[in-house]
């Protein structure tokens, strides 16, 4: 009876600090004093969206992401294509400097861009409706696919970023809006990272699998040779891996770190101490056996050619369990590299052949696009190849 | 992009004085000084036109063409009418009339206050197109003169967006339908 009291008596007092919380933060949209926290510009901060080159890619990766791919309709040709670039870029250079686009009917979500950027990517089936030559083809089958149409290919992709889903939302509105005259909607695919603030910039992004995922991506001085063309292009991969959560649940740690190559906790390959450590597959463990299984995805994956990497910007998604409480979660592998076919295919060859990972996880959407080069001011996307 | 072509020397004033190109205009966050509009040309500029767009639509089909009408001088400016190689031009504005907002046919112009913007946009005054020769597309780039009491002109180039709004019943009882349906996929 005492217990229950003192109980109740807790909760009471726990009720009371709520109230006071919910009246320190004040009304809608107030921001927190900045007495309580340092300043915060997550809101109101920008990524520049015109230049040589399309933001959203080398950037640090915002919190909140769409990949929004759409299917050209009939009847658009070249010159409507550019019709439609020109509109969505207009947009697009709107919203990322927190102004409403042209005609926009909720221009009071324009306003917080929170780092807001849109990447537009062309898939092959946009250059044949334009009468050119696709740079990038579909990928081939691989044999741990179980691909689903409603999460693959695509002529257009819309890569939304910014650190607020509400933004992301008005952004991914006007845009499909705007490209209604020219493309159907083909999938939709939003994704998470760490909320702003939660972890140092740069920090490598852990999914739902509990791995940390991007630490061998190129960085600094790499970045230039792995993902950029000299006229400022790219090539984006998207693929929608489903994480096997309940399979991998039933194994213990150290057979989840020797599936993957590294320590859950840290990051670190198993033949080392440190996250960024390069991996040592000479190392022999106490044992006599490779530190770094043969089989590990690490190992696997592994490329040393800084010119060959891949960059990983990928993002989690997490819908809705099922009534068992299965959970529908996964990944939104986006990777960007120069060349798809030298860069990205002979990764993902490695990993369908020999990846014991491949037992948790399954890929079940896979679309490839060409990105191309940035616009200036006053300039559309697109307009070197269409125009 | 007939209609551009149409009126190149128009549109190639527009771009001077605006700075527009492919993007339709520059998009300064609402309350920016208009100050900021390139003004190279050798027509003072009384009057700036920001953020022109017009609503997509079918041929003959009436729409309309929106934006931020700009006073950069000390005195009041009106604009008695404008004109477009793409359709008949109408000053409209939104009154109401029975119980019921319709549009009309603005008396005098549209005046703006020294120092002062005027909003042209849906629901509000506007320009009409009246009936326009051919379909305005997505993304079309139509060319206006607007020209002022004193008889000055000024072209601006507007581009085209599909916009389900606007669908505002004109007083003698036509109609604007709404644009951007989708196409069909393929």
């Amino acid at each position: 009876m005492t217990t229950r009291r003192r109980l109740l008596a807790g909760g009471a007092v726990a009720g009371a600090g709520a109230v006071a919380a919910a009246v320190v933060a004040g009304g809608p949209d107030r921001a927190v004093p900045a007495a309580a926290t340092p300043p915060d510009d997550t809101g109101t901060a920008t990524v520049p969206f015109h230049g040589p080159r399309q933001s959203g890619i080398t950037d640090e990766p915002p919190a909140h992401a769409a990949f929004v791919a759409f299917t050209l309709a009939a009847g658009t040709d070249r010159r409507a294509l550019g019709r439609m670039l020109r509109l969505l870029s207009d947009d697009a250079a709107r919203l990322t400097r927190g102004v409403p686009a042209l005609g926009d009917t909720d221009a009071t979500l324009a306003v917080l861009p929170a780092r807001l950027t849109v990447t537009f990517g062309f898939g092959p089936g946009l250059y044949t409706s334009a009468g050119l030559p696709a740079p990038v083809a579909d990928l081939p089958r691989f044999a741990i696919d179980r691909l689903e149409r409603r999460w693959s290919g695509g002529d257009l992709l819309l890569q939304i970023c910014a650190d607020d889903p509400l933004t992301v939302a008005h952004t991914q509105r006007m845009l499909i809006k705007d490209a209604r005259p020219f493309a159907a909607v083909r999938w939709v695919q939003q994704g998470f990272r760490r909320s702003p603030g939660v972890q140092a910039p740069g920090h490598t992004q852990r999914n739902v699998l509990g791995q940390l995922d991007g630490t061998a991506n190129p960085r600094g001085a790499e970045l230039e040779g792995a993902v950029w063309n000299a006229d400022g292009s790219s090539t984006l991969v998207v693929r929608r891996i489903r994480a096997e959560i309940e399979k991998w649940d039933l194994l213990a740690v150290a057979d989840k770190e020797s599936a993957t190559g590294r320590r859950l906790a840290t990051g670190a390959p198993l033949s080392g101490q440190d996250e960024h450590d390069e991996p040592d597959f000479a190392a022999l463990d106490p044992s006599g056996l490779p530190a770094m299984p043969d089989f590990s995805h690490v190992t696997r994956a592994h490329v040393t050619d800084p010119a060959l990497k891949i960059l990983r910007r990928p993002y989690n998604y997490d819908g809705v369990p099922d009534a068992g409480g299965r959970p529908d979660a996964g990944l939104i592998f986006a990777a960007y590299q120069r060349d798809l076919v030298r860069q990205f295919l002979p990764i993902q060859r490695r990993l369908a052949e020999k990846d014991l990972l491949n037992e948790w996880i399954t890929p079940i959407g896979s679309a490839v696009f060409a990105v191309p080069p940035g616009c200036a001011e006053g300039g559309w996307i697109g307009e070197q190849v269409l125009a | 992009m007939q209609k551009t072509q149409a009126a190149t020397i128009a549109l190639s004033a527009a771009l001077a004085v605006f700075g527009l190109s492919g993007c339709g205009g520059s998009g300064e966050p609402a309350g920016a000084t208009p100050t900021s509009h390139p003004s190279a040309s050798a027509v003072a500029q009384k009057l700036t036109v920001r953020d022109p767009w017009v609503k997509a639509g079918r041929a003959g089909e009436m729409t309309a063409a929106f934006g931020v009408l700009v006073n950069d001088t000390d005195a009041d400016i009106t604009v008695a009418g404008a004109q477009s190689p793409a359709s008949p031009l109408e000053l409209h504005e939104m009154a109401m009339k029975d119980g019921k907002m319709v549009m009309r046919p603005k008396e005098g112009g549209f005046v703006i206050k020294a120092r002062g913007t005027h909003e042209l946009g849906p629901g509000g005054d506007h320009l009409m197109l009246m009936k326009p020769a051919e379909a305005i597309e997505a993304g079309d780039e139509v060319a206006f003169t607007l020209t002022l009491a004193d008889g000055t002109t000024v072209p601006f180039t507007a581009i085209a967006k599909p916009f389900a709004g606007a669908g505002e019943s004109y007083d003698p009882g036509m109609h604007m339908p709404a644009s951007g349906m989708p196409g069909t996929a393929k």
